[in-house]
């Protein structure tokens, strides 16, 4: 190594190079550069599969799922007539009540047979069935509910905005078809061209459809009134019950684990568990959550409570996993400073260790959290997929009320009949994701701005 | 740490109510994926014309939900179990054992299967002979006992189209699999005489007869699907060839994806299947704990409101979906009136 020319010029091999100019490349260094271009090729290729499979799964669920947040519906003028609403003529609130819903359906077949006839529409071959599958079950509820809110209207004629049955709608959004429709057993050509004749006539419209988002599921029958209320309340309370119950626990079993525990093969034992906990199918922790919290303990079924143990039993690996590694993080020159000045271990840590580990704990939280917010399997088990219709109370005694969660609902969804529910299963996809990117937001975020590098 | 006292405070605060959990307010139903559509909709019904809460509906299949039901009374226990079959006597019995003696049996109308293909491929005129030809995992050619070696639909019977077998029937968990054993390839069994030359091959065991008349081949001509139908609609949009086994409601549901068979010249409609004229369909069942009456509140109601003329008669919401009335609902109706367990 004395003279720097002579090695130079030779490779490593010991061969001599002939052109030793830097502006000419060797074969070997060609070779080099050429290896580092595929490589810097393979991971391009990568990141493109990845970016082309995501821009897969959006576009089609965007593209099946967008049209979730759009109903069609329909206001024409409908007469209350007293003889299906009132047929004993007493006004009593009590003896109306006792008409069904069912009952209000003619209400709205006759409405709009006569609607036709004053606008003067011509449809030929227009049925019965068709006039009374024209609009949704939900309507003759609505109506109903209106009549009893309020009996002063019977025998009167009151304009009325009601939501149009799944096929009508669907003649909207693609999904019905001329030619679709005369295959349909549930609509008809007729059914169609009556649907653009008020199309073109200014009395049906689509427009946004916030009832999807607040308003709970429905049955088979009503595709078009189901939403997703009950499932973002029933997620959102059992988020709750995660968030208070494994991060309280899961810090403070981490602060005992990276700070006081003496390191032995016990406290050993319990890191390798808490490392495979986090493995473990999450299935697993729906039949724990089952034979335990259910079957054991007593709680009720198809309930946020039980759905949010569930849960925290399995978001607590990762946050104490997190935790730990933010604990970690800060440097050990801190707690020695605060214990140099005389504070107490547990000073060290709740005032020192603790606040600058917390961007960590709370982006590991979070991360938690949303995976929590995805996770159906464990639900499955602890009847969370049910046909609940009507909203739990407000907490504490709300987590005792039956709910269904939102990646449940769009399990649920894809396995009914009617085409009009994979559409909603996919805007149900579109909110799961909405949220699970805002809590990802959130977490970078809050890393971001409180985060400290030392 | 205010922000760990709070959350602490809050996990207590869970803790205490869980002690105060009420009783429980609502209905709970849980069983058989067949009857769901139709209990969903009878509990978004009742729910509506009522005071009462809407019952909280499971799906799981019929033996789950049975299951779940025998599991004892009182607390968490189910409420009403949905079948798509008869309760079994092993099941009344394990009922009793766990102390639910008293169950009122509910059948509230029928439910037909259909064979359904693509809707752009040929007709099926099937009986449940061809069936029987088509996927039976051996068959009698010249009074021997084969293997099946049928790969057209054309091969069973020459006026059949030819396409190549490719059926999707439902996997054995489900309950819609045992009524096809039995009124589909049972019965082309004995329409074809098989079941004798079985007999016989068996040494004249009729059971083992009649296990080999419901034995599905196993070449891949035929595909369990365990999933629901959904997914047998979707294997039959992947694969125009196949035709899927459904049950009358769905097809509804989907006509303009799919074509159904006739079987025996009987298209299945809700008027075939209450004439009995077409031959494949099933009654449906909801069992009701008797010694739940009076404690959860709305449960005898409940009962009532589905078996009603409004909801389980002709023209009603049920039959809108695909149900089948039962030509007998007043007996039924009285049935639940009058509490009747079965003994």
């Amino acid at each position: 190594m004395t003279d720097v020319t002579d090695t130079a010029a030779f490779g490593p091999g010991g061969e001599r190079h002939t052109s030793g100019s830097l502006l000419t490349e060797s074969a070997r260094t060609r070779k080099r550069n050429a290896a580092e271009k595929r490589f810097k090729a393979y991971g391009i290729g990568a990141i493109a599969i990845a970016i082309l499979s995501l821009v897969f799964l959006l576009t089609s669920i965007i593209g099946d799922g967008a049209s979730a947040f759009r109903q069609t519906y329909a206001s024409i003028p409908v007469t209350l007539s007293a003889d299906v609403v009132d047929p004993d003529g007493n006004r009593d609130p009590e003896e109306m009540s006792g008409v069904y819903s069912m009952s209000y359906g003619s209400l709205l077949t006759d409405s709009l047979r006569n609607w036709i006839e004053q606008e003067g529409i011509q449809i030929e071959g227009l049925t019965d069935a068709d006039l009374s599958g024209f609009f949704s079950n939900e309507a003759q509820a609505s109506l109903r509910n209106q009549v009893l809110d309020n009996p002063e209207l019977v025998g009167q004629t009151v304009e009325m905005t009601a939501l149009t049955s799944s096929r009508v709608d669907g003649m909207f959004k693609g999904r019905v078809s001329e030619e679709s429709a005369s295959r349909d057993a549930k609509t008809s050509v007729a059914q169609f061209q009556l649907a653009e004749a008020m199309r073109e006539n200014g009395t049906l419209v689509t427009r946004f459809n916030s009832s999807f988002i607040t308003k709970p599921d429905a049955s088979d029958n009503r595709a078009e009134a189901a939403g997703i209320g009950v499932a973002i309340l029933g997620s959102l309370y059992m988020m709750l019950i995660v968030l208070v119950l494994a991060l309280p626990i899961g810090v403070a079993a981490s602060i005992y684990l990276e700070e006081f525990a003496p390191k032995n093969r016990f406290t050993d034992i319990i890191e390798v568990n808490i490392s495979n906990l986090a493995a473990v199918p999450s299935i697993v922790f729906g039949i724990l959550g089952l034979a335990a919290f259910i079957n054991f303990a007593g709680l009720p079924r198809s309930t946020p409570i039980v759905g949010g143990l569930v849960l925290t039993l399995m978001t607590l690996p990762t946050i104490i996993i997190s935790t730990r590694a933010a604990l970690k993080s800060v440097p050990p020159s801190i707690r020695d400073a605060a214990l140099g000045v005389g504070a107490s271990r547990m000073q060290t840590v709740l005032h020192h260790v603790l606040p600058l580990a917390m961007p960590g704990i709370l982006t590991g939280t979070i991360i938690g959290l949303a995976q929590a917010l995805g996770e159906t399997a464990p639900l499955l088990l602890i009847g969370m997929v049910a046909f609940v219709s009507t909203y739990p109370g407000a907490p504490p005694a709300g987590f005792f009320d039956p709910a269904s969660a939102l990646p449940v609902q769009v399990y649920n969804w894809t396995q009914r009949a009617d085409p009009a529910f994979f559409e909603r299963a996919s805007g149900a996809i579109i909110v799961l994701l909405v949220f699970l990117l805002c809590m990802n937001l959130l977490a970078i975020y809050l890393r971001r701005k409180f985060e400290r590098r030392w | 740490m205010k922000s760990v006292k709070l959350a602490v405070s809050a996990a207590a605060l869970i803790a205490a109510s869980a002690s105060v959990a009420a009783a429980q307010e609502q209905v709970q139903v849980a069983g058989s994926s067949t009857v769901l559509p139709y209990a969903t909709i009878v509990a978004e019904a009742f729910a509506e014309n009522t005071e009462f809460q809407a019952p909280v509906v499971e799906g799981g299949g019929s033996s789950a939900g049975l299951k779940q039901f025998c599991e004892g009374v009182g607390g968490n226990t189910i409420d009403v179990a949905n079948a798509s079959r008869q309760i079994k006597s092993s099941e009344v019995e394990t009922c009793a054992a766990n102390g639910v003696a008293n169950i009122i049996e509910v059948q509230f109308g029928y439910d037909g299967i259909v064979f359904a293909s693509d809707i752009n491929g040929p007709d099926f005129v099937l009986t449940p002979a061809d069936v029987f030809g088509a996927l039976a995992a051996e068959v009698v050619v010249d009074g021997e006992v084969t293997a099946n070696p049928a790969t057209n639909w054309s091969d069973v019977n020459p006026d059949l189209p030819e396409q190549a077998i490719m059926a999707f029937i439902p996997g054995t968990k489900h309950g819609t699999r045992e009524v096809f054993e039995e009124k589909v390839l049972l019965a082309g069994c004995e329409e074809t005489g098989a079941m004798e030359a079985f007999a016989e091959a068996n040494g004249g065991d009729e059971d083992a007869a009649e296990a080999a008349c419901m034995s599905v081949r196993t070449d891949g001509a035929s595909v369990d699907i365990d999933g629901d139908y959904t997914e047998t609609l979707a294997r039959i949009a992947s694969n125009p060839n196949g035709v899927g086994v459904f049950g009358l409601s769905f097809y509804e549901n989907n006509t303009d994806k799919l074509k159904v068979a006739t079987i025996n010249g009987v298209t299945p409609t809700v008027d075939s299947v209450a004439s009995g004229e077409y031959p494949v369909s099933r009654p449906l069942f909801f069992y009701v704990k008797k010694d739940h009456i009076g404690v959860v509140p709305g449960l005898k109601e409940y009962a009532e409101f589905f078996v009603s003329d409004a909801m389980a008669g002709p023209g009603g919401p049920l039959a809108e979906y695909g149900l089948v009335p039962d030509p007998q609902l007043a007996d039924v109706q009285a049935t639940v009136a009058d509490e009747a367990t079965i003994q």
